[in-house]
Formats: structure tokens, C-alpha cells, sequence
């Protein structure tokens, strides 16, 4: 099989449909799942899909279609489907559909992965997760939980420009949840993350987690937490862990400045953004300390790559700089509309799924203080760590989050374990109360970003240090 | 359909040529979605993909895995079958494998309808047309959807089963400036087995009176409010319990605030699952589904099984197993709140920002509260008592004396959900339920409007 001549088929046949651009995606797509309780295998799982998307621009309307048969015939016919349907669209046509250029590379590229996580014999990730969750069970665990997820994706996009691309990426990750049952709640400890830890890697990224020695003390702190004091309510400072700050900057940073939500295409659903385009450049996100980058070219980074969806080739571009919004995630015709002159933000998950703007790696840059230097300078505080839950407002706006620990902070000290730690703000705000950024980023993967119509999940990644803000509000309950 | 039934034999043959004593069971799931979206009042994204998904479950030498193929070819389904063969080798051993579904009658679908199911880009374009003149000049956005599904079961222990299904939904909204804010939005959803029964005019019409009553919002101050929820927002619950309550495996592992043959929630709350409304008549073991009542005027009666979770609780499954169940559970599809037959059935739009009559009858009975249109980004602050925060959208109005008197700023909310139906929580249920699109996966859910004793709002816009 000729996966560049099936695209080729697909986009040619779009054009002949009298499309003026096509671009079309062949993927093979590979998964393996597999989720561990108590010291037994709960599920295991493996797929396997393959098949082309395809995309026509038909005047100024986008028509996709997308089907699970690589022959040459299925192709054609999937590129006058997407024409057909693109002239559909001008039922309700808009404004004029320009696509910001991008060189026509013909390129070739993959993630590096040191071991092949799907070449690791399954009989080795079993024996993982069941001797940690059999650990965690043993320490007074009521649900020990462990899971890994792998994926292996090859695609071919080929383009009536000229791209001729393929890649090859590797993702892979783990974790382990300890789950205790209280008298009328739950208190959970996990590590790395709740979903856990993922990048564009191979299975060394699993290891390197050191799964099992990490399940004694998340089983212990989920027993404190149990009888933990509650959370205060009230208004202090606030020190967020790297993983919570991850969270922090994928749902109020990297949402807001995706350009497809600033122009109001997401409006309906996955919902708009605060930021108004007048302000790119001018406006005050946050402190000065505040410097978030767009970068798809951090190696490992789970929401790394090569080149864009689009054939744009990926590139490191600044959202925030110095506090000042600067940049957003954009799309060849997202980009034109708004002004822009660059893409570079548009996947799709799958080949049956039409490419959208979404975030790839957005961080928050480290600044100059370890950890211990935030909490010795807090005289009265709160510390926060690892993501429970999270809710924001359809703008990008209200927040509330919560975290599965905290603990007091008093006169530059940890004091007692906190439990169900809350906080809740408005993003600019809470970014502009920012004063001490950590020295240390940690490149966490988030593997479940959901956006789009039909749904699509992303893998985005997100460096993140700690960092400390002031007057928060927390310990907001029902 | 044939076509499918004679591939998922052949899935069968392959595995019981590699290893005779294997017990499996074959899925073919053959798809077609199309969704014409629609942003700042004209289609941006229309697309259309049409799958096929062979999903493959066995159990070999006492050991269990799964795998599936979207390459149906015959390369493809040997693939799937070593693969997945191989990898059950590997497993440790699954002392509570269930066994198989046994043949067993399968009621059969409700009929298709055949216009829905073959939709056209054409036909979905004519209803966005239709909501966007319906909107009156307002900005709009949304969809308009259509979903055919045909899906053949076939196990090694001779049980096959057939189903096909399509529906169409539209889920819009309608946005009205509002001077120097955000514009005000306006939402109508509805989801339909038929095509035909999908009047994007009607719906843009009522999308755009929600938005234009709700310019100028005022801010309220965090507390608790009586509420009435409409069907958008009662969704949300539906969906939430369907995920956190009612499903077996979170209650056996202590997890959900489930407990059997309990008063839980108020008289007025009945929840069934009925696949009836078009819904597929067996889950992806093959297990038959029937209507199963999970509470019968407050007393909670059933939860949702799969045939694991059914074994281990010496039941028979309910028909609700998901792929991936093994990890999470059996999960309702078509959960209903049942509407309140008490009263003559109240129907038709109405005046104002309530969504529709029935709603506009719970309005009338409130002395000061709210009105809610929708929830959004709902989160579990703890699965035991399901304890939800999130935030209003889309529209809520002040009640005074039974009159909406002004709309409101969208309202954060934590709030646990079992406790908002709880035994003398529920002040009035409407008469009739509207089925609405799940904004993830294939399920559907039916709610009429409700009135709330008692909505936990904690915060603002202002934070």
C-alpha cells in the first residue's frame, strides 16, 4: 500500500470535484490500554484503526469526509464526497476563506523513542500494574488503581500545495491512583497525576516513573487525608504544584488563546474566549513573571510533533510575554481571518475527525524560586497539589478548581495536611496576582483535552513550574 | 446487514481454527455521522465519516483481552484475532470471567426511519438555513446532525443479534449583543428519531427569544435559590447519575451514593431506562435490554449491569455493557426522568425565556427563584455523594411571584445532585420529556423540566 498515493488519489478527486484547496490524512492508528485493580488485570485492550480524511475547500465553504477503506477507489470517492459536501456548505455561506501560506515541504519525521512501548512484552506491563496495585491494596488502599496507554500513529497528509509529509508518533504513559473510603466521602492519592504522565516517548518515559515506588506514600496520604482537616474557606496565598499549574495553564491560558474560540467558531459548545483580538499585543494577561510559550518542538513534550495537521512545520512562538498577551493557537484559516500570518496549531484526533486548532505544548516559562524559597517566603498560605477536579465558565473566565492535598503554610513552614482543597478565581486576575514563579518546569502531558463537534480528544502538553499567588479565594464547598 | 453478520462469523472462525476452546464475541459496528456545524451564522466545518469498527472480546485458557480493527478485510480480521489472542496468553488469569450471553431473543428495534437515515448534506444545511432565519438577524451557532448505526453481535456460544438505528439532533444557539459585554446566549436542543420532526425555524425562533430576554444580566449574590431547571440543564443530572450513581461497579467498590430498595429521592422522581424510543435493543455482550426502572417514586430500585458486575452480585446483567466495561462499568443509555402524569400534558411554546409551556407552568409556581436553561462543565468533587460543581449558560432569569423579572449573570454552582432530588427537594416535575443529544458518545437522555426546593450557587461573575 502507497499510503501517499491514496491521499493523492483523495485530494486529486477533490479538485476535479471542483475544490480550489484539498488536503487529505491516511492514519494508521494503534492502541493498547490496559487497567489494573487490587492486584488484578481489569482490562486489556488493543486497537488497531486505519483509514483517510479528507478536506475541500469549495469557494469560501470546507466540506470533510472521512472513511475506513485505503483503496484507491474508496479515496476518490471520499474527495468528491468532500467536494460534494462542501457545496452544501454554501447553503450558508460566510466571509471569504483565505489560508495563511505555509512552505510546501515534502518531509519526513518521528518522535524518538528509546524503547517501543508497543514492543514491551505484555506479561512485563501486567506484572507492573498488578504488583503496585496488590501494594497499594496491602497498605489500606480501599481501590488501588493503575492504568498505562499507549498509541502509535503514522500519517501521511498530502496537500494541493504540494506537502508531502509523513510521521511516525510514539506516546506513551502511566499512573497509579490510591483510593480510600471515608464515612460519606472519598479522599484519593495519585502519582504522577491522576490520568497520569504522558509524552511523545517510549516506554523509558514508564519506567523512569518508578511506578512502585511511589504507591506506599500515595496509599498513606490518601489514609491521612481522610482525617485531614477540611480546607479553610477564605481568601490567602496560594501555591500550586507543577502538575495543578499544568491544569492551571491548559484550562485558563491554552483554551483562551486558541484563535478558533476568539472568532466565535466554538461558541456553541467548547465556547468562546475573554480575549478580544483589538488587545493581541496590548493587553495585561498577567504579572510580569507571567511567560507562557506555544512550543510543538519541546522533545518528549506530549503535544509535540513535526508538522501540524496542516503541513506547517512546528514552531516555538511566545502567548505571553512579560504578561502581555502576544500569541494564540491559530490555523492557516483561522490565521487569515483573524490577520495572522502563521498556523501551526491544528490536529485532528484520528483520521475520521476534521483538524482543528488545539493546543500543542503551552507553558508557563520557570522563573527564579525553588520551592522551598516560595514556601519560606509565605507567612500565611496554602500549598495545593496534583489536579481533583476542575470546572471554568464557557469564556475561559470563572474557575474552580480543586486538588487531591494541601497543606497549611505558616510563618514559611508546612504545617498540617489539608483536605479537599479548593480555590476558585478569574483568570486575569488570579494571573496578575502571580509573584513567584518556581525554577523547575515539569513537561506534563494532558491526554484527554475534549473539543469539537463530533468530539475529539487531544494530547496536549503543558511545562509548568510551581507558582505562588495572593488572595485567593479557597476552600469553596458544597 | 447480512454482510456484517457473515463477517463477524467469520471473526468466530478464525478463532475457534486458532484456538477450539476459545469463548468470543464479535461486535461489527457500522457507523455513518454527519454534522453540519455552524459558527457566526454560516457552515465553517461539515463533515461526514463513515466507519466500520470490528471489535473482538475472548476469553482463552481462563484468560481474558480485547482488540479491535477498523481493516475488515481479511488480512485485517486474522490480524485482529492473533493479536488479540496473543495478548490473552499473556494476561494473568480472570477467575470472574462471566461467560458468554446464551442465545436469547432480542426484542427487536424500533423501525428506522429511512429518510433520517440516509440525510444528505443538502437536508442538514436546509434546517441550519432554516435556525438562522429563525434567529431573526441574531448572530447563531450549532449543528445540525445525523447518525445512522447498524450493529451485528454474534458469539461462539451460537447468540447473534441485529440492530439499526438512526436519529438527528440540532443543538444551536442564538447570541444577542448586549452593549459591552459578552453577548447573551439562547439555546434549542432537541434530538429526534426522525428527520422530518427537526423544525430548525421553530428552535432558532426560541434560541433567539432566550438570547434577546437575556441582555443586561444583573449579578446575584452567592446562596441558595429555588430553581427551575429546564430539560437542557436536567440532562446534565441524568448524565451524571447515569455515570456516578447508577452504574453497579461504583456502587460494589463503594463509590456511589447508591443504595438499593432505599428511599433516596423525592416521590416525584421516577428514572427508567428504556431502550424502546429507538434506542439499540442489546449491549455490546449481546445481553438483551429491556426497560429497567433504577428509581420507582423515590425509592431507588436497580442499577446498571454488565454481566461481570451481575455475576459478582448474583444478577443477570441489564443489558448495559460499554466496551472498556471491565475498567469502568455498565453505563445507561437512554435514562429517562419520568414526566408527571398527574396533570393534563402542558405543550407549546410560550411567551418569554421559558423554552416551552411546560416549563412556563413551573415558573408560574415559584415565589422567588430561578431559571436555569443549562449547565455547563460540570465536575465530580466526589463521586460517594456526587457532590458537582459547574456553572450556569445560556440563560437564567430571576422568579418573583411566578414571573421571570429580569435575566441574570451565568451562576457557579456546587451542588450534590442526589441531595437536589432528595425527599422533599422536588417542588414539581413537567408533563412531558424531551430527548436530548449527549454532547459526548451515543447517548441519549429524556427530561422533562423540574422545580428545585434548593440550588447551591457559590459563586459569581464577579468570582
Amino acid at each position: 500500500m502507497d499510503e501517499f498515493a491514496t491521499a493523492t488519489a483523495a485530494v486529486s478527486a477533490a479538485l476535479a470535484a471542483g475544490a480550489r484547496y484539498a488536503d487529505a490524512r491516511v492514519m494508521y492508528r494503534r492502541t493498547e490500554a490496559m487497567d489494573a485493580r487490587n492486584g488484578e488485570i481489569e482490562s486489556l485492550a488493543q486497537t488497531e484503526d486505519a483509514g483517510v480524511g479528507v478536506r475541500a475547500l469549495v469557494g469560501s465553504s470546507w466540506g470533510f469526509f472521512a472513511v475506513a477503506d485505503l483503496t484507491d477507489a474508496a479515496a476518490r470517492t471520499a474527495g468528491e464526497t468532500a467536494a460534494s459536501i462542501a457545496a452544501a456548505s454554501a447553503t450558508v455561506a460566510g466571509p471569504a476563506v483565505d489560508l495563511v501560506p505555509t512552505l510546501a515541504a515534502t518531509a519526513s519525521w518521528a518522535s524518538v523513542a528509546e524503547v517501543d512501548p508497543l514492543a514491551v512484552p505484555l506479561s512485563e506491563k501486567g506484572d507492573l500494574l498488578v504488583a503496585v496495585t496488590a501494594t497499594m491494596r496491602d497498605a489500606g488502599a480501599d481501590q488501588g488503581e493503575a492504568m498505562y496507554r499507549i498509541w502509535d500513529t503514522r500519517k501521511w497528509f498530502v496537500s494541493s500545495e504540494g506537502h508531502r509529509i509523513d510521521q511516525h508518533i510514539r506516546e506513551c504513559g502511566a499512573g497509579i491512583n490510591a483510593l480510600v473510603i471515608g464515612d460519606g466521602e472519598t479522599q484519593r492519592r495519585s502519582y504522577p497525576s491522576f490520568r497520569g504522565q504522558y509524552g511523545t516517548r517510549g516506554w523509558e518515559l514508564v519506567r523512569d516513573l518508578d511506578l512502585a515506588g511511589h504507591a506506599q506514600q500515595v496509599t498513606d496520604e490518601a489514609k491521612a487525608l481522610l482525617t485531614a482537616p477540611p480546607c479553610p474557606a477564605g481568601t490567602t496565598t496560594v501555591i500550586l504544584g507543577s502538575e495543578q499549574m499544568a491544569l492551571q495553564i491548559h484550562e485558563s491560558v491554552g483554551h483562551a488563546i486558541e484563535l478558533d474560540r476568539i472568532l466565535g467558531w466554538e461558541a456553541a459548545f467548547a465556547g468562546t474566549s475573554w480575549l478580544d483580538l483589538a488587545q493581541l499585543g496590548s493587553l495585561r494577561y498577567g504579572s510580569e513573571l507571567m511567560n507562557i510559550t506555544i512550543d510543538p518542538t519541546v522533545p518528549g513534550s506530549l503535544g509535540s510533533f513535526g508538522y501540524d495537521d496542516e503541513g506547517t512545520p512546528a514552531q516555538a512562538r511566545d502567548a505571553v510575554r512579560d504578561g502581555i498577551w502576544v500569541g494564540v493557537l491559530a490555523g492557516r484559516d483561522s490565521a487569515a481571518m483573524a490577520g495572522l500570518d502563521y498556523g501551526g496549531s491544528v490536529r485532528a484526533d484520528g483520521w475520521a475527525r476534521l483538524p482543528m486548532v488545539r493546543m500543542t505544548n503551552v507553558g508557563l516559562l520557570p522563573g527564579a524560586h525553588s520551592l522551598d524559597e516560595m514556601i519560606a517566603a509565605t507567612d500565611d498560605g496554602i500549598l495545593m497539589d496534583l489536579n481533583r477536579s476542575w470546572s471554568i465558565d464557557d469564556r475561559r473566565l470563572n474557575f474552580q478548581f480543586g486538588c487531591e492535598i494541601g497543606w497549611e503554610i505558616r510563618n514559611g513552614r508546612l504545617g498540617r495536611m489539608l483536605r479537599n482543597p479548593t480555590y476558585t478565581g478569574i483568570g486575569p486576575r488570579f494571573w496578575r496576582s502571580m509573584d513567584m514563579v518556581g525554577d523547575t518546569a515539569v513537561p506534563w502531558g494532558t491526554p484527554n483535552c475534549g473539543k469539537g463537534q463530533p468530539g475529539q480528544t487531544g494530547h496536549t502538553g503543558h511545562p509548568a513550574p510551581a507558582a505562588r499567588f495572593t488572595n485567593v479565594r479557597v476552600g469553596v464547598t458544597g | 446487514m447480512t454482510v456484517d453478520l457473515d463477517l463477524a462469523s467469520r471473526v468466530l472462525d478464525l478463532v475457534r481454527a486458532a484456538s477450539p476452546g476459545a469463548q468470543a464475541e464479535v461486535t461489527v459496528d457500522r457507523t455513518e455521522q454527519a454534522l453540519t456545524r455552524f459558527a457566526k451564522s454560516f457552515i465553517h466545518q461539515n463533515m461526514t465519516d463513515a466507519g466500520i469498527g470490528v471489535r473482538l472480546r475472548l476469553h482463552d485458557g481462563g484468560r481474558t483481552a480485547s482488540g479491535t480493527t477498523t481493516t475488515a478485510d481479511a488480512d485485517g480480521l486474522r490480524a485482529l484475532v492473533d493479536r488479540t489472542l496473543a495478548a490473552a496468553r499473556l494476561c494473568p488469569p480472570d477467575p470472574q470471567w462471566p461467560g458468554l450471553t446464551p442465545p436469547t431473543a432480542v426484542r427487536a428495534a424500533a423501525a428506522m426511519d429511512e429518510d433520517t437515515a440516509q440525510a444528505t448534506p443538502a437536508a442538514r444545511a436546509e434546517r441550519v438555513r432554516a435556525f438562522v432565519d429563525g434567529a431573526g438577524g441574531l448572530e447563531t451557532a450549532g449543528y445540525c446532525g445525523t447518525t445512522l448505526s447498524q450493529v451485528t453481535f454474534a458469539n461462539s456460544a451460537g447468540h447473534t443479534a441485529q440492530a439499526q438505528a438512526a436519529e438527528a439532533a440540532m443543538s444551536c444557539i442564538a447570541r444577542c449583543p448586549d452593549e459591552d459585554r459578552a453577548p447573551a446566549d439562547g439555546v434549542a436542543r432537541l434530538v429526534t428519531r426522525r428527520l422530518a420532526d427537526l423544525d430548525g425555524g421553530v428552535l432558532g425562533v426560541r434560541a433567539a427569544t432566550k438570547a434577546r430576554a437575556a441582555v443586561r444580566p444583573v449579578e446575584l449574590p452567592p446562596g441558595r435559590y429555588e430553581v427551575v431547571l429546564e430539560p437542557a440543564a436536567v440532562n446534565d443530572l441524568l448524565a451524571n447519575l447515569a455515570m456516578y450513581g447508577f452504574n453497579a461497579k461504583a456502587v460494589a467498590e463503594r463509590q456511589s451514593f447508591v443504595e438499593l430498595d432505599r428511599v433516596q429521592f423525592d416521590p416525584a422522581v421516577t428514572l427508567v431506562d428504556d431502550p424502546l424510543d429507538g434506542g439499540l435493543p442489546f449491549d455490546v455482550e449481546g445481553t438483551p435490554r429491556d426497560r429497567l426502572t433504577l428509581v420507582d417514586a423515590g425509592v431507588t430500585t436497580a442499577v446498571a449491569h454488565d454481566r461481570r458486575t451481575a455475576a459478582a452480585a448474583g444478577t443477570t446483567s441489564t443489558g448495559h455493557a460499554v466496551p472498556g466495561a471491565g475498567a469502568f462499568g455498565a453505563l445507561l443509555c437512554d435514562l429517562r426522568l419520568v414526566p408527571d402524569s398527574s396533570r393534563p400534558r402542558v405543550s407549546g411554546e410560550a411567551d418569554g425565556p421559558a423554552a416551552d409551556a411546560d416549563v412556563a407552568e413551573l415558573v408560574s409556581q415559584v415565589g422567588r427563584g430561578l431559571l436555569v436553561s443549562d449547565l455547563w462543565y460540570t465536575r465530580v468533587l466526589d463521586p460517594r455523594s456526587l457532590v458537582m460543581t459547574g456553572l450556569t449558560r445560556n440563560g437564567v432569569w430571576l422568579i418573583e411571584d411566578g414571573q421571570i423579572t429580569g435575566p441574570v449573570q451565568n451562576l457557579r454552582f456546587t451542588q450534590s445532585y442526589p441531595d437536589a432530588l432528595a425527599p422533599g427537594a422536588v417542588l414539581g416535575v413537567g408533563t412531558h420529556a424531551i430527548a436530548l443529544p449527549a454532547d459526548w458518545g451515543t447517548r441519549t437522555y429524556f427530561a422533562p423540566p423540574l422545580r428545585l426546593a434548593s440550588w447551591n450557587c457559590t459563586g459569581n461573575a464577579s468570582g
